[in-house]
């Protein structure tokens, strides 16, 4: 007769675990260099957005480190891949922060990944900077979130103005993805501004990322005869439907967001795109000398043109550097602690570095001027750029 | 020689008391990784052991577990962001500083999660049980992805996009606590009459039927209560992770706690266990070689299927005295007298 | 009306895509009372084959002839049936007198081996196809706008089809599956070589369901690792719908499969799309369960 105290058994356990938890608490002590986390999608649909803000996060690294550091310490980056999957972003975060112990994170360029891990920074009290996720959701998070890049109800309008206005067209279709918080958000506030200004919305359907066929709801779409299809989705779905759009005989431009800035996407659409616009945060052909040094450095490192993601990347890190900067000069103690203190110490230092990179204002980047505004957002200008050639051609810059 | 219940009882207590302070009063001296670890794996633990239940003991092929953990995460997870802040203020606390009223919400949570996962167990129990093997798993495979799709169609609980923002109230300690029941509520389950019937059913369901063990209520018995504890499962991740989104929760998850139930053996609560805590903490060993962790898994799966079929404890739990004797056997004395 | 019948294009495409999976399934599960969990996967390979041997012979976008495709096709074909077999042999065949359920499971793993592996050797990125046959608008009678890869999709795969009628209903191979199917030991009794017949049909199903991702890789120029994984189940629920085991029945479940569900996703929300082909399980399992040309079989005690 099997015992019924097995289970009772089990309960004791508990006292060995107990033992093992408390005897493998570690004391972190590693000394000497400034971690960093960074989480993107270095695999997976959206593997650009990653592979370029690493990119640019690595070459602001590098010019940090070729400078001497910050307060003769070193800077590290510990990247870690979310395979462009939320519930995976949260685990990486999750990982960067309890076991790597990084005084903050980087991260992410898809909104969604960026909601699912924001929530874990801000209950650890870490920092965490977005380059690139536009959704306004992120930062509402908490205050230990920010963002250097303008968010959708901007976007949208930026668009919907252009629209309008630009081009004016009066009838415009919507082809959201509605498994993305950014797309859905986006296609939202362009919908209220377009119509604001008087325009129709003649059809509005929905895909999921990660799908291949888009003849129902496009066909669905056509039947409208809109002007314009606005499809604020990633790189990797729009190429396809631009593909599929004019197989089906659709010849009007589509419209977009930034999250079609990526250097596959003609490679995917071919010549679907050809006078299509989007919306996005720089233009490689933009004259000033801060972006064309970017621009000669980047291209002479990676081999190609640096589109937005690294570019914001690029600008992310820096400013983080500066803050840390900031942080030395004002209390060196304080940045000692956070290459390696004890947990009360980091958390003190990790606030005090909050409160600097929330009171940044006119930070010179590649992007632009970066200042923070109370929701913690930057409020910079957009560009309006056209698909030529397998170029993104600059066409217009929009509000501020 | 049985100790008194009272001992018992208060060795329990004890237990579960020390663990209890230790969580709240010297949280820093617990290791973050390592409790992540644990917790991860208590939940795998539920899910396993769980799954055992219909798969293992009753013999129902299921291949949707995955959905009842969705729909106790996504309900514990909705009402702790939605009527959390009313309970909680009644209680003279906030969401951002639950106190003492974390532990009801968690308790709330898991009673609604594990009822609602339980319910939905009840309603596919029902329908499915004119179907065997293939088309039963296949039919749950099926439901399993519907109620990941309809999930991802409300709008009010994130859509395709995930519930964010979930109060966390997952510690080690309630994890470890409904570990314990999980266990002890199968274990008890499937030693009593019920278990025999379950037993049954799986055996041969026509002779259990013609000899009178109702085995429709059976089945449906199996398919609630292992939902149920897939449920509570789901709303302790929720309220772990913070962030739901349906991938998380399709058809690969089901297959592996399928996995775990099959590697650890089918009909095997030991082996659910063992199982569970191998299959959370290997994927984490095996990190530097991330890529290669799933082909490993597979091929693990297939060579099992190939070598061994019955998992590690097969169909029994192991008996520690029985394996002792056969390591260590005593001699019988020599037949007449000795030398 | 235009948009209704476009619909109906874009559904039948989708459905014969299906269809042709789905007949591996059916053809399997008709000799061995066995679901090739693995099968939609096979469909990937196929695709990822014909990739590599694009890439082989150099060909570009717009770079390729009718022949040049048809080659590509013919060695995916080859290829998977290849696959097939080593599956067969290695993972299914020593396994055939143990529980149904010890096969399924294996099956199982065989399926996340060949996703994963696919992760591990071609990466998890997608990859773009060229479109070496360029497409052409064509418009048919009613004013539907089709593309002339989307009627090479529907005339492969209807020449696929007849083939296969001819293979399983004409010739003395076909003959002996059709007799496996039937009872297998009365026609091991009878002589047929049973184990290589059902190697000639793990084979025969592969192949067709490579030539299937071939199809749709040179129309819709995206793959990727983890792309058989929801054709694949769409398409053994079409298999079911139709009655499995049988294989007109496999062509028709296809055809309603990818017509439902494209309506649906064309008229109510494209989300609700992979959702279609389950509750289309569910009701068929629960109403009737032999499928739509399917013969109801009863439980011997």
């Amino acid at each position: 007769m099997p015992s019924l105290s097995r289970p009772r058994r089990l309960l004791c356990i508990p006292f060995a675990l107990l033992l093992v938890l408390a005897l493998a608490a570690d004391c972190g002590k590693e000394g000497g260099r400034l971690k960093i986390g960074e989480y993107g999608s270095l695999t997976g649909d959206k593997a650009t957005f990653g592979t370029s803000t690493h990119h640019g996060v690595e070459m602001a690294l590098d010019e940090a480190n070729a400078a001497g550091g910050v307060g003769g310490m070193p800077l590290t980056v510990i990247v870690e891949d979310d395979q462009g999957r939320p519930e995976e972003a949260a685990t990486a975060v999750n990982k960067l922060i309890v076991q790597d112990r990084v005084l903050a994170v980087l991260g992410e360029v898809a909104s969604s990944n960026s909601l699912a891990a924001a929530p874990i920074c801000q209950e650890h009290k870490v920092p965490m900077i977005t380059p690139s996720s536009t959704n306004p959701a992120v930062t509402e998070v908490g205050d230990y979130i920010f963002r250097i890049c303008f968010i959708d109800p901007f976007q949208g309008t930026v668009m919907a103005r252009f629209a309008r206005e630009s081009l004016a067209y009066t009838r415009v279709a919507v082809l959201r993805d509605v498994k993305s918080d950014y797309s859905v958000g986006l296609a939202g506030f362009f919908m209220a501004e377009f119509t604001r200004q008087g325009g129709t919305i003649t059809g509005d359907e929905s895909y999921q990322q990660g799908d291949v066929d888009f003849k129902a709801p496009l066909t669905a779409l056509m039947a409208g005869k809109p002007e314009a299809l606005y499809v604020p989705g990633y790189y990797t779905e729009v190429g396809l439907i631009a593909r599929q759009a004019r197989e089906l005989g659709y010849t009007g431009p589509l419209l977009g967001g930034d999250g079609w800035d990526s250097p596959k996407l003609t490679e995917i659409a071919g010549g679907a795109l050809d006078g299509s616009f989007l919306s996005n945060h720089y233009s490689v052909e933009d004259t000033s000398p801060v972006v064309q040094n970017f621009v000669s450095s980047y291209r002479l490192r990676y081999g190609e043109a640096p589109d937005a993601m690294a570019a914001l990347g690029y600008d992310a890190m820096r400013l983080l550097v500066s803050c840390l900067k900031q942080l030395h000069t004002e209390d060196a103690e304080a940045l000692a602690a956070l290459a390696g203190g004890d947990a009360a110490a980091q958390g003190a230092a990790r606030a005090r570095l909050r409160t600097l990179i929330a009171a940044t204002q006119g930070f010179p980047g590649v992007t632009g001027e970066i200042t923070l505004d109370e929701a913690r957002n930057a409020r910079k200008p957009a560009v309006v750029l056209e698909v030529q050639g397998g170029q993104l051609r600059y066409r217009e810059r929009i509000g501020g | 020689m049985r100790r008194p219940f009272v001992l018992r009882a208060a060795l329990t207590v004890g237990l579960l008391g020390l663990l209890l302070v230790l969580e709240k009063v010297f949280p820093h001296l617990i290791n973050q990784y390592a409790a992540r670890l644990m917790i991860l794996s208590g939940i795998n633990i539920m899910l396993a052991v769980s799954l055992n239940l219909i798969n293992g003991f009753t013999g129902q092929f299921s291949l949707g577990h995955a959905g009842f953990m969705a729909i106790g995460g996504y309900t514990s997870g909705y009402f702790a962001i939605t009527a959390g802040p009313r309970v909680l203020s009644a209680l003279g606390a906030t969401p951002t500083d639950p106190g003492a009223g974390a532990a009801l919400m968690l308790v709330l949570g898991l009673l609604i999660g594990g009822g609602a996962a339980a319910l939905a167990g009840l309603l596919i129990g029902i329908p499915t049980l004119r179907l065997r093997g293939d088309y039963l798993a296949i039919a749950t495979l099926g439901l399993g992805e519907i109620i990941r799709v309809v999930i991802l169609n409300i709008e009010a609980v994130g859509g395709a996009r995930g519930l964010n923002n979930i109060p966390s109230y997952t510690s080690f300690f309630w994890v470890y606590l409904m570990v314990a029941l999980t266990i002890v509520v199968n274990w008890n389950l499937v030693r009593s009459r019920h278990g025999r019937a379950l037993l049954a059913v799986r055996e041969d369901e026509v002779a259990a039927e013609s000899l009178g063990v109702p085995t429709t209520r059976y089945k449906v018995l199996a398919f609630t209560v292992g939902a149920a504890f897939a449920g509570m499962a789901g709303s302790l991740f929720a309220h772990y992770l913070r962030y739901l989104n349906t991938n998380s929760f399709s058809f690969l998850k089901s297959f592996e706690v399928v996995i775990m139930v099959v590697l650890g053996g089918m009909g095997s609560i030991t082996g659910s266990v063992s199982a569970a805590i191998l299959l959370t903490l290997l994927p984490e060993f095996l990190r530097p070689i991330k890529a290669y962790r799933m082909v490993i898994y597979a091929l693990l799966l297939v060579l099992l299927m190939l070598l061994r079929p019955q998992g590690i404890f097969g169909a029994g739990e192991p008996n520690p005295r029985a394996l002792l004797r056969r390591l260590w056997p005593r001699r019988a004395p020599a037949p007449g007298g000795g030398s | 009306m235009q948009e209704f019948l476009q619909q109906l294009v874009n559904g039948i495409t989708w459905g014969s895509i299906y269809a042709l999976i789905a007949l591996g399934y059916t053809m399997v599960y008709g000799i061995l009372r066995f679901i090739n969990f693995a099968h939609g996967d096979v469909y990937m390979v196929g695709a990822y084959i014909a990739y590599y041997l694009v890439a082989a012979f150099g060909l570009s976008a717009g770079g390729g002839t009718p022949l040049a495709a048809l080659l590509i096709l013919l060695g995916a074909m080859l290829g998977a049936a290849g696959l097939g077999i080593i599956i067969e042999q290695a993972a299914y065949k020593p396994l055939r007198r143990q529980p149904r359920l010890t096969v399924l499971i294996t099956a199982i793993g065989v399926s996340l081996l060949l996703e994963n592996g696919g992760i591990l050797v071609f990466g998890a990125d997608p990859k773009f196809f060229p479109q070496i046959l360029t497409s052409r608008s064509v418009r048919l009678p009613g004013g539907a706008l089709t593309t002339s890869h989307q009627l090479l999709v529907l005339g492969g795969a209807l020449v696929l089809m007849v083939a296969l009628s001819l293979v399983v209903y004409k010739s003395r191979i076909g003959r002996a599956m059709r007799a496996l199917s039937f009872n297998r030991d009365a026609a091991n009794l009878m002589g047929i070589p049973t184990d290589r017949i059902i190697t000639f049909t793990f084979a025969l199903g592969s192949a067709l369901a490579a030539a299937a991702g071939v199809l749709v890789a040179l129309s819709t120029p995206r793959i990727d690792p983890l792309m058989g994984l929801l054709p694949g189940l769409k398409a053994f629920v079409a298999a079911v719908l139709g009655g499995i085991g049988n294989i007109p029945g496999a062509m028709l479940g296809g055809l309603v499969l990818g017509l439902a569900e494209t309506l649906v996703s064309g008229y109510i929300s494209s989300t609700y799309r992979d959702a279609i082909a389950f509750a289309v399980l569910i009701v068929i399992l629960l109403v009737r369960p032999a499928g739509l040309l399917g013969r109801a079989v009863s439980e011997k005690v």
